[in-house]
């Protein structure tokens, strides 16, 4: 344990685009919610891009994702089409989860992204399965190896269920990386009310895993940080815990006004997207007009993904089979009945 | 029913969770957001930490540590009333409800008497863990009082009764009734009333509908529905789900002949299920026809508004089960 790990360089412009296209799309889906146009909620990942995309970027195929309430910028970077978030978000029958669920509860099961449930800390376990069996059937190739990434807040670490995953994924070195972004609240709980640690990486000490601490408005750290944690695991060193401070720059959800975030945090708040604009401008890597140029392009090519979207079928409750067993025997028999 | 001064279902929660806070220093409040300026992911709990400072505490998101920690206070002469923040949840803090607050006394000899609260029920767009009803798996284990209040009047009375109880009592409180059911007539202040009777909110003789929780409001539509066509529907408000007040339900049945039993809850290993069964052991001489259950689709609780109210039953689904058993 503790080599140092050689980051993976980071393309900033291509790390901002993927944290654009999370924000104007979530911007697009919260505008049509307060239209009245998606039911329930729209809960963005706004301040959280950096990290997210860094994660969604860095991800391979046959790696396993399973992201939570703030990682669209992940999500579209691990390979999540923008018609399918606002599908989702719609209820559009033409979505892959055909209505049947809804904002941010959906994956990509074939491609390695888990559908996450509700339950903060449920997604960790099913991560460390996949993981297990890959092991026991000797996919697990060390040196190189596929990894898992689960996401959590600094609330959701406080479940039972987040804990006993992550000491599985210990016991039995598997390359788990656990990504717990502190963004200050738990829906309006703040932090110390969740947890009293001096930072949550100390938890990884407790653990017996490889820690790492980052200030995740920083697009490098972010990047750099997820990067030697990604290293790390597909080298063999076992687990990793990823702990990265920012902050929520919205309610828990759009219906929520936010308005228990204490006053100088929100003063203070830096957020990812400014930094990283400022970033390419300072690199020399664009300039002021193709930055514009660029905040077009993407506003464009979303847009065009949520308009069609939204001229797509609803789901109609009498084509619902109501049918809930995959096994073909049970579902010719019983399947919808009980 | 709407006029915008009568007091809400969540108001009236509200108001008997403040009177206990107040009138019994043992009782305490636990939960996630419960505390201000926030008050609750719904507003259940909005000025009883600053009216009691100290006695309504947020806690970390960690079912098991909260529902296990009421079991610790209960046992040690608390009176603890925790919030989950969603019924869904609480399944994450089953093993402490089912396992442990729920064995206890039957073990031991020793009370364990604690209130946990869930918000339960359907409201579209809230898919499939916002909208669950949890009394199928809480009733079927034995040591639970499981209570489900359907009208305003009875968030406030049922909550009050429940403190009162030295039993672990599941307090199912219905989302969709929060702001949208309203009473004039609420009054607070009165005797508390026993936890385990049904009510009888509408009396008729051609067919009992067996109902609770935000399924009362509609069997009393379809009931005034069915009216017009002539018939004459008895609605039964269960209020507590266990233990069973099989007495009223059979007094009903000796009237009517015929039963429906609604709910939104899933058919299988359900309330819905347990008072027919109970029905059929010990009134089958009553019945005229044989009983219905109008309950949701066996599937997850869909996201989309089309599918979500095709899954859960209406009230035009009690009509149609009663004219069916009124022409059997
Ligand atoms: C087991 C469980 N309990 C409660 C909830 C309700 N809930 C949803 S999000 C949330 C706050 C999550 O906070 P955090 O984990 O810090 O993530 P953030 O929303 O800040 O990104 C809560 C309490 C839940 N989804 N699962």
């Amino acid at each position: 344990m503790d080599q140092p790990i050689e980051p993976a360089p980071c393309d900033a412009v291509a790390h901002l685009q993927w944290m654009l296209r999370a924000r104007l799309l979530e911007e697009r889906l919260s505008s049509l919610y307060r239209q009245g146009r998606i039911p329930g909620s729209v809960f963005t990942g706004r301040g959280q891009e950096a990290l997210s995309a860094a994660i969604g970027m860095q991800l391979r195929p046959g790696d396993i994702f399973a992201p939570l309430i703030r990682d669209m910028a992940g999500r579209l970077a691990f390979g999540l089409p923008a018609i399918e978030a606002a599908r989702t978000y719609l209820g559009r029958i033409t979505g892959h989860m055909r209505g049947r669920d809804g904002n941010v509860h959906h994956g990509l099961v074939d491609q390695g992204m888990l559908p996450m449930i509700s339950h903060l800390g449920a997604m960790a376990a099913p991560c460390v399965g996949i993981l297990l069996k890959r092991k026991i059937t000797g996919a697990l190739v060390a040196g190189d190896q596929c990894v898992a990434v689960v996401c959590i807040g600094e609330g959701g670490m406080q479940t039972g269920a987040m804990h006993e995953a992550i000491n599985l994924a210990a016991v039995e070195r598997l390359p788990l990386v656990v990504v717990a972004a502190n963004n200050g609240y738990a829906y309006s709980t703040p932090s110390h009310q969740n947890f009293v640690c001096r930072d949550l990486v100390d938890r990884a000490l407790g653990y017996g895993l490889r820690g790492w601490s980052c200030d995740a408005t920083d697009c490098r750290a972010a990047w750099q940080t997820v990067a030697q944690a990604l290293a790390a695991a597909r080298s063999g060193d076992g687990p990793q815990l990823i702990s990265a401070r920012l902050l929520r720059l919205a309610g828990h959800g759009e219906h929520d006004d936010a308005a228990y975030i204490d006053p100088a945090l929100k003063a203070a708040a830096v957020d990812c997207l400014d930094q990283g604009r400022q970033l390419v401008l300072d690199q020399g890597l664009l300039d002021q007009a193709e930055l514009a140029a660029l905040h077009t392009t993407i506003k464009t090519e979303i847009d065009a993904a949520v308009d069609q979207a939204l001229g797509e079928a609803d789901p109609v409750a009498s084509d619902e089979s109501w049918q809930i067993f995959a096994d073909p025997i049970l579902a010719a028999g019983a399947g919808a009945q009980a | 029913m709407s006029s915008p001064e009568a007091t809400t279902y969540l108001a009236a929660l509200r108001q008997a969770m403040a009177e206990v806070l107040a009138a019994d220093e043992r009782v305490f409040l636990l939960g996630e957001d419960v505390e201000d300026p926030f008050g609750g992911a719904f507003k259940a709990t909005k000025g009883l930490s600053t009216a009691f400072p100290g006695r309504v505490r947020n806690a970390p998101i960690s079912e098991d540590a909260i529902a296990g920690a009421a079991v610790g206070a209960a046992l040690d002469g608390g009176r603890p009333i925790i919030e989950f923040q969603f019924a869904d949840f609480a399944i994450c803090g089953f093993n402490q409800l089912a396992n442990h607050a729920a064995t206890t006394f039957w073990r031991t000899g020793k009370p364990c008497p604690l209130v946990a609260r869930l918000p339960c029920g359907g409201t579209p767009g809230g898919g499939p863990f916002h909208c669950q009803m949890p009394e199928g798996w809480l009733t079927a284990h034995p040591g639970l009082v499981v209570v489900a209040p359907g009208t305003v009047q009875d968030a406030y009375e049922l909550l009050r009764a429940a403190v009162a109880c030295d039993d672990p009592v599941i307090y199912l409180e219905h989302k969709h009734l929060y702001y949208h059911l309203r009473d004039p007539g609420f009054s607070a202040g009165g005797p508390l009333l026993p936890l385990h009777r049904a009510a009888v909110r509408r009396s008729g003789r051609d067919c009992t509908v067996v109902t609770y929780s935000a399924m009362v409001q509609g069997a009393l539509a379809a009931a005034e529905g069915l009216a017009l066509e002539g018939i004459d529907t008895e609605v039964i408000d269960l209020r507590c789900l266990k233990p069973l007040d099989t007495e009223t339900i059979l007094e009903s049945l000796a009237r009517t002949g015929r039963l429906v039993v609604a709910s939104e809850g899933w058919p299988y290993g359900s309330v819905a299920s347990e008072v027919i069964t109970q029905v059929c052991a010990e009134g089958f001489h009553l019945l005229d026809a044989p009983p219905r259950r109008v309950a949701a689709r066996n599937t997850p609780i869909p996201f989309h508004p089309a599918l979500w109210s095709a899954h859960r039953p209406d009230a035009n689904a009690i009509q149609e089960a009663v004219r069916g058993l009124v022409n059997f």
